[in-house]
Protein backbone atom coordinates (compact mmCIF):
# COMPACT_ATOMS: atom_id res chain seq x y z
CA UNK A 1 0.00 0.00 0.00
CA UNK A 2 1.22 3.49 -0.53
CA UNK A 3 1.74 6.42 1.21
CA UNK A 4 -1.33 8.24 0.00
CA UNK A 5 -3.70 5.58 0.57
CA UNK A 6 -2.49 5.17 3.73
CA UNK A 7 -2.85 8.60 4.56
CA UNK A 8 -5.87 8.62 3.19
CA UNK A 9 -7.32 5.65 5.24
CA UNK A 10 -6.07 6.99 8.56
CA UNK A 11 -8.00 10.39 7.78
CA UNK A 12 -11.20 8.67 6.52
CA UNK A 13 -13.41 8.73 8.69
CA UNK A 14 -17.23 8.01 6.73
CA UNK A 15 -17.00 4.82 8.12
CA UNK A 16 -17.30 2.87 4.45
CA UNK A 17 -15.12 0.11 4.28
CA UNK A 18 -13.18 -0.39 1.88
CA UNK A 19 -13.77 -4.00 -0.01
CA UNK A 20 -11.20 -6.81 -0.41
CA UNK A 21 -11.02 -8.39 -3.48
CA UNK A 22 -10.77 -12.31 -3.64
CA UNK A 23 -7.28 -12.55 -4.85
CA UNK A 24 -6.50 -10.67 -1.43
CA UNK A 25 -9.21 -12.51 0.61
CA UNK A 26 -7.49 -16.09 -0.11
CA UNK A 27 -4.35 -16.30 2.64
CA UNK A 28 -7.72 -15.29 5.19
CA UNK A 29 -9.71 -17.81 3.67
CA UNK A 30 -6.83 -20.65 3.25
CA UNK A 31 -6.33 -19.48 7.16
CA UNK A 32 -9.77 -20.55 8.14
CA UNK A 33 -10.13 -24.06 6.43
CA UNK A 34 -7.34 -25.02 8.10
CA UNK A 35 -8.62 -23.72 11.68
CA UNK A 36 -11.79 -25.93 10.65
CA UNK A 37 -10.23 -28.71 10.15
CA UNK A 38 -8.03 -27.90 13.19
CA UNK A 39 -11.30 -27.81 14.95
CA UNK A 40 -12.88 -31.26 13.35
CA UNK A 41 -9.31 -33.03 14.09
CA UNK A 42 -9.81 -33.92 10.37
CA UNK A 43 -8.14 -32.61 7.14
CA UNK A 44 -10.37 -34.87 4.43
CA UNK A 45 -10.87 -33.00 1.43
CA UNK A 46 -14.45 -33.06 1.82
CA UNK A 47 -14.44 -31.88 5.67
CA UNK A 48 -11.74 -29.10 3.91
CA UNK A 49 -13.80 -28.25 0.89
CA UNK A 50 -17.56 -27.91 3.78
CA UNK A 51 -14.53 -25.34 5.49
CA UNK A 52 -14.06 -23.66 2.72
CA UNK A 53 -17.36 -22.54 1.87
CA UNK A 54 -18.15 -21.87 5.45
CA UNK A 55 -15.20 -19.23 5.22
CA UNK A 56 -16.63 -17.84 1.89
CA UNK A 57 -20.16 -17.17 3.38
CA UNK A 58 -18.48 -15.51 6.43
CA UNK A 59 -15.89 -13.14 4.87
CA UNK A 60 -18.51 -11.96 2.83
CA UNK A 61 -21.20 -11.28 5.96
CA UNK A 62 -18.69 -9.89 8.14
CA UNK A 63 -16.78 -7.83 6.21
CA UNK A 64 -13.11 -6.99 7.36
CA UNK A 65 -10.67 -4.18 5.67
CA UNK A 66 -8.11 -5.73 3.13
CA UNK A 67 -4.94 -7.06 4.36
CA UNK A 68 -2.41 -5.97 2.05
CA UNK A 69 0.53 -8.58 1.74
CA UNK A 70 3.94 -8.07 0.49
CA UNK A 71 3.87 -10.52 -2.44
CA UNK A 72 7.17 -12.09 -0.75
CA UNK A 73 7.73 -14.40 1.75
CA UNK A 74 11.42 -15.96 3.05
CA UNK A 75 10.47 -19.62 4.16
CA UNK A 76 14.32 -19.63 5.48
CA UNK A 77 14.33 -16.02 7.19
CA UNK A 78 10.51 -17.28 8.81
CA UNK A 79 12.34 -20.50 10.20
CA UNK A 80 15.07 -18.06 11.45
CA UNK A 81 13.15 -15.84 13.31
CA UNK A 82 10.44 -18.33 14.68
CA UNK A 83 13.67 -20.02 16.38
CA UNK A 84 14.65 -16.60 17.57
CA UNK A 85 11.17 -16.01 18.92
CA UNK A 86 10.62 -19.20 21.42
CA UNK A 87 14.17 -18.60 22.47
CA UNK A 88 13.26 -14.73 23.23
CA UNK A 89 9.49 -15.55 24.88
CA UNK A 90 11.41 -18.17 26.82
CA UNK A 91 14.23 -15.50 27.85
CA UNK A 92 11.72 -12.78 28.59
CA UNK A 93 9.57 -15.38 30.85
CA UNK A 94 12.20 -15.70 33.22
CA UNK A 95 13.11 -12.39 33.15
CA UNK A 96 9.72 -11.07 34.67
CA UNK A 97 9.58 -14.08 36.73
CA UNK A 98 12.80 -13.03 38.15
CA UNK A 99 11.50 -9.33 38.07
CA UNK A 100 8.01 -10.40 40.03
CA UNK A 101 9.94 -12.32 42.90
CA UNK A 102 12.80 -10.35 43.05
CA UNK A 103 12.40 -6.47 42.42
CA UNK A 104 8.98 -6.37 42.76
CA UNK A 105 7.38 -2.82 43.80
CA UNK A 106 10.96 -1.70 42.87
CA UNK A 107 10.59 -2.39 38.95
CA UNK A 108 10.94 0.74 37.14
CA UNK A 109 10.05 1.06 33.21
CA UNK A 110 9.91 3.94 30.50
CA UNK A 111 7.61 4.85 27.66
CA UNK A 112 9.63 4.74 24.76
CA UNK A 113 8.64 6.09 21.35
CA UNK A 114 10.04 4.09 18.17
CA UNK A 115 9.18 4.76 14.68
CA UNK A 116 9.64 2.00 12.46
CA UNK A 117 11.00 2.29 8.92
CA UNK A 118 8.18 0.01 7.55
CA UNK A 119 4.96 1.70 5.85
CA UNK A 120 2.79 -1.74 5.88
CA UNK A 121 -0.13 -1.73 8.35
CA UNK A 122 0.10 -5.50 8.82
CA UNK A 123 4.02 -5.25 9.59
CA UNK A 124 3.24 -2.93 11.79
CA UNK A 125 0.69 -4.57 13.31
CA UNK A 126 3.52 -7.70 13.19
CA UNK A 127 5.96 -5.68 15.07
CA UNK A 128 3.35 -4.70 17.85
CA UNK A 129 2.46 -8.55 18.28
CA UNK A 130 5.94 -9.96 18.55
CA UNK A 131 7.33 -7.00 20.15
CA UNK A 132 4.59 -7.22 23.09
CA UNK A 133 5.77 -11.22 23.28
CA UNK A 134 9.62 -10.93 23.56
CA UNK A 135 11.42 -8.66 24.86
CA UNK A 136 9.62 -6.60 27.85
CA UNK A 137 7.43 -4.59 25.66
CA UNK A 138 3.70 -3.43 24.76
CA UNK A 139 2.34 -0.73 22.62
CA UNK A 140 0.24 1.89 24.51
CA UNK A 141 -0.63 3.65 21.43
CA UNK A 142 0.18 3.40 17.71
CA UNK A 143 0.22 6.98 15.10
CA UNK A 144 -0.79 4.97 11.61
CA UNK A 145 0.21 8.00 9.87
CA UNK A 146 4.11 7.50 10.32
CA UNK A 147 4.52 4.35 11.71
CA UNK A 148 5.22 5.14 15.01
CA UNK A 149 4.98 3.07 18.12
CA UNK A 150 5.04 4.27 21.88
CA UNK A 151 5.84 1.74 23.98
CA UNK A 152 6.21 0.77 27.65
CA UNK A 153 9.19 -0.93 28.43
CA UNK A 154 9.59 -3.38 31.82
CA UNK A 155 12.48 -3.15 33.41
CA UNK A 156 14.34 0.09 32.31
CA UNK A 157 16.84 2.01 34.64
CA UNK A 158 18.34 4.38 32.74
CA UNK A 159 18.41 6.34 29.61
CA UNK A 160 20.88 3.65 28.19
CA UNK A 161 18.43 1.13 29.06
CA UNK A 162 15.96 3.40 26.93
CA UNK A 163 18.44 3.05 23.64
CA UNK A 164 18.67 -0.63 24.44
CA UNK A 165 14.64 -1.05 23.72
CA UNK A 166 13.97 0.94 20.66
CA UNK A 167 17.29 -0.99 19.67
CA UNK A 168 15.66 -4.35 19.97
CA UNK A 169 12.52 -3.51 18.70
CA UNK A 170 14.29 -2.06 15.48
CA UNK A 171 15.94 -5.59 15.38
CA UNK A 172 12.70 -7.09 15.21
CA UNK A 173 11.60 -4.96 12.30
CA UNK A 174 14.19 -6.07 10.38
CA UNK A 175 13.71 -9.74 11.26
CA UNK A 176 10.12 -9.17 9.94
CA UNK A 177 11.46 -7.01 7.08
CA UNK A 178 13.63 -9.54 5.88
CA UNK A 179 11.06 -12.48 6.42
CA UNK A 180 7.98 -10.83 4.77
CA UNK A 181 8.57 -7.18 3.74
CA UNK A 182 8.48 -5.70 0.58
CA UNK A 183 11.37 -5.42 -1.70
CA UNK A 184 12.13 -1.52 -1.48
CA UNK A 185 11.81 -2.27 2.22
CA UNK A 186 14.24 -4.89 2.01
CA UNK A 187 16.61 -2.35 -0.14
CA UNK A 188 16.71 -0.12 2.28
CA UNK A 189 17.03 -1.92 4.91
CA UNK A 190 20.27 -3.16 2.99
CA UNK A 191 21.13 0.18 1.94
CA UNK A 192 21.04 1.30 5.54
CA UNK A 193 22.81 -1.51 6.80
CA UNK A 194 25.95 -1.41 4.30
CA UNK A 195 25.87 2.58 5.09
CA UNK A 196 28.99 3.44 7.35
CA UNK A 197 28.36 4.67 10.83
CA UNK A 198 26.25 1.66 11.92
CA UNK A 199 27.99 -0.76 14.13
CA UNK A 200 24.96 -2.59 14.99
CA UNK A 201 23.11 -5.41 13.22
CA UNK A 202 23.33 -9.02 11.45
CA UNK A 203 25.09 -9.14 8.07
CA UNK A 204 22.65 -9.46 5.57
CA UNK B 1 12.85 -46.90 27.19
CA UNK B 2 11.68 -44.00 24.83
CA UNK B 3 7.88 -43.78 26.43
CA UNK B 4 10.03 -43.18 29.90
CA UNK B 5 12.26 -40.18 27.92
CA UNK B 6 9.00 -38.91 26.33
CA UNK B 7 7.10 -39.00 29.92
CA UNK B 8 9.68 -36.79 31.82
CA UNK B 9 10.11 -33.94 29.33
CA UNK B 10 6.19 -33.75 29.76
CA UNK B 11 6.39 -33.83 32.99
CA UNK B 12 9.28 -31.19 33.14
CA UNK B 13 7.21 -28.97 30.39
CA UNK B 14 4.60 -29.36 32.78
CA UNK B 15 5.90 -28.06 35.74
CA UNK B 16 7.80 -25.20 33.98
CA UNK B 17 4.57 -24.35 32.12
CA UNK B 18 2.78 -24.14 35.68
CA UNK B 19 5.89 -22.14 37.44
CA UNK B 20 4.95 -19.39 34.42
CA UNK B 21 1.70 -18.90 35.35
CA UNK B 22 2.39 -18.75 38.80
CA UNK B 23 5.18 -15.85 37.72
CA UNK B 24 2.25 -14.26 36.11
CA UNK B 25 0.36 -14.25 39.44
CA UNK B 26 3.17 -12.91 41.34
CA UNK B 27 3.86 -10.16 38.97
CA UNK B 28 0.09 -9.29 39.11
CA UNK B 29 0.64 -8.88 42.88
CA UNK B 30 4.12 -7.09 42.79
CA UNK B 31 4.45 -4.83 40.66
CA UNK B 32 3.68 -1.32 41.14
CA UNK B 33 0.82 -0.23 38.66
CA UNK B 34 -1.22 -1.39 36.17
CA UNK B 35 1.19 -0.76 33.41
CA UNK B 36 4.10 -2.61 34.58
CA UNK B 37 1.64 -5.44 36.11
CA UNK B 38 0.23 -5.90 32.01
CA UNK B 39 3.51 -7.04 31.47
CA UNK B 40 3.20 -10.30 34.03
CA UNK B 41 0.03 -11.09 32.30
CA UNK B 42 1.17 -10.97 28.81
CA UNK B 43 4.74 -12.80 28.49
CA UNK B 44 5.15 -15.43 30.97
CA UNK B 45 2.15 -17.03 30.71
CA UNK B 46 2.14 -17.59 26.90
CA UNK B 47 5.55 -19.77 27.16
CA UNK B 48 3.28 -21.21 30.43
CA UNK B 49 0.27 -22.26 27.71
CA UNK B 50 2.89 -23.10 25.41
CA UNK B 51 4.82 -25.53 27.54
CA UNK B 52 1.31 -27.34 28.85
CA UNK B 53 0.72 -27.51 25.55
CA UNK B 54 3.19 -29.16 24.33
CA UNK B 55 3.26 -31.51 27.03
CA UNK B 56 -0.50 -32.60 25.93
CA UNK B 57 0.58 -32.83 22.69
CA UNK B 58 4.15 -35.20 23.58
CA UNK B 59 1.36 -37.40 26.34
CA UNK B 60 -1.45 -37.84 23.84
CA UNK B 61 0.78 -39.18 20.73
CA UNK B 62 -1.37 -38.15 18.17
CA UNK B 63 -1.10 -36.50 15.30
CA UNK B 64 -4.55 -35.26 15.03
CA UNK B 65 -4.54 -33.06 18.04
CA UNK B 66 -1.88 -31.15 17.21
CA UNK B 67 -2.93 -28.69 14.50
CA UNK B 68 -5.78 -28.04 17.61
CA UNK B 69 -2.65 -27.47 19.90
CA UNK B 70 -1.22 -25.59 17.89
CA UNK B 71 -3.93 -23.52 16.88
CA UNK B 72 -4.94 -22.85 20.59
CA UNK B 73 -1.65 -21.04 21.19
CA UNK B 74 -1.74 -19.24 18.15
CA UNK B 75 -4.71 -17.68 19.28
CA UNK B 76 -3.22 -16.64 22.43
CA UNK B 77 0.00 -15.37 20.74
CA UNK B 78 -3.03 -13.41 18.34
CA UNK B 79 -5.13 -12.22 21.51
CA UNK B 80 -2.84 -11.43 24.45
CA UNK B 81 -0.72 -8.60 22.80
CA UNK B 82 -3.81 -6.81 21.34
CA UNK B 83 -5.53 -7.09 25.33
CA UNK B 84 -2.13 -5.38 26.67
CA UNK B 85 -2.57 -2.78 24.00
CA UNK B 86 -6.09 -1.66 25.32
CA UNK B 87 -5.38 -2.51 28.98
CA UNK B 88 -2.61 0.00 28.21
CA UNK B 89 -3.84 2.61 26.11
CA UNK B 90 -6.76 2.96 28.10
CA UNK B 91 -4.57 2.98 31.52
CA UNK B 92 -2.14 5.69 29.90
CA UNK B 93 -5.58 7.92 28.46
CA UNK B 94 -6.91 7.72 32.27
CA UNK B 95 -3.97 8.45 33.79
CA UNK B 96 -3.79 4.85 35.87
CA UNK B 97 -0.03 4.89 36.36
CA UNK B 98 2.50 5.82 38.65
CA UNK B 99 4.83 8.77 36.91
CA UNK B 100 7.65 7.87 39.49
CA UNK B 101 8.10 4.67 38.44
CA UNK B 102 9.09 5.70 34.61
CA UNK B 103 12.18 6.48 33.75
CA UNK B 104 11.35 8.38 30.64
CA UNK B 105 7.49 9.50 29.33
CA UNK B 106 8.32 10.21 25.80
CA UNK B 107 4.49 9.94 24.95
CA UNK B 108 3.66 13.00 27.53
CA UNK B 109 5.78 14.98 25.35
CA UNK B 110 3.46 14.32 22.41
CA UNK B 111 0.36 14.61 24.90
CA UNK B 112 1.70 18.17 25.42
CA UNK B 113 1.76 19.21 22.10
CA UNK B 114 -1.89 17.61 20.84
CA UNK B 115 -3.24 20.09 24.53
CA UNK B 116 -1.52 22.96 23.27
CA UNK B 117 -2.69 22.76 19.88
CA UNK B 118 -6.47 22.10 20.86
CA UNK B 119 -5.66 25.29 23.36
CA UNK B 120 -4.69 27.41 20.39
CA UNK B 121 -7.64 26.26 18.15
CA UNK B 122 -10.51 26.04 20.80
CA UNK B 123 -9.21 28.44 23.32
CA UNK B 124 -9.32 27.27 27.18
CA UNK B 125 -12.68 25.87 27.64
CA UNK B 126 -12.32 23.00 26.41
CA UNK B 127 -12.29 19.75 28.35
CA UNK B 128 -8.40 19.17 29.61
CA UNK B 129 -8.76 15.28 30.07
CA UNK B 130 -9.68 14.54 26.08
CA UNK B 131 -7.85 11.62 25.02
CA UNK B 132 -7.73 12.24 21.42
CA UNK B 133 -4.39 13.07 21.46
CA UNK B 134 -4.00 10.58 18.62
CA UNK B 135 -6.27 10.23 15.99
Amino acid sequence: MTKEQRLKDATDESGARQRATLRQELPLLAGMMLVWGALWQDFAIGNLVFGLLISLVLVRVFRLPPVILSGRFNVWRAAVFAGAFLRDVTLASFEVLYLAVFRGPRTTSAIITVQLRTESDLLVTFVGHVLTLVPGSYVVEVDRRTSTLYLHVLNVNDEAGVEKARASVMMIEERLIRMMGTKEELAELNAEKSAPGKEHGETP
Amino acid sequence: MLDTVIDIVAGTFMIVGCLMSLAAGIGMLRFPDLLSRLHAATKPQVLGLFLLLAALGLELRSWAVLPVLLLAWLLQLLTAPVSAHMVGRAGYRTRHLKRETLIADELAAVVEAAEQREEAEHGRDGNRDRADFID
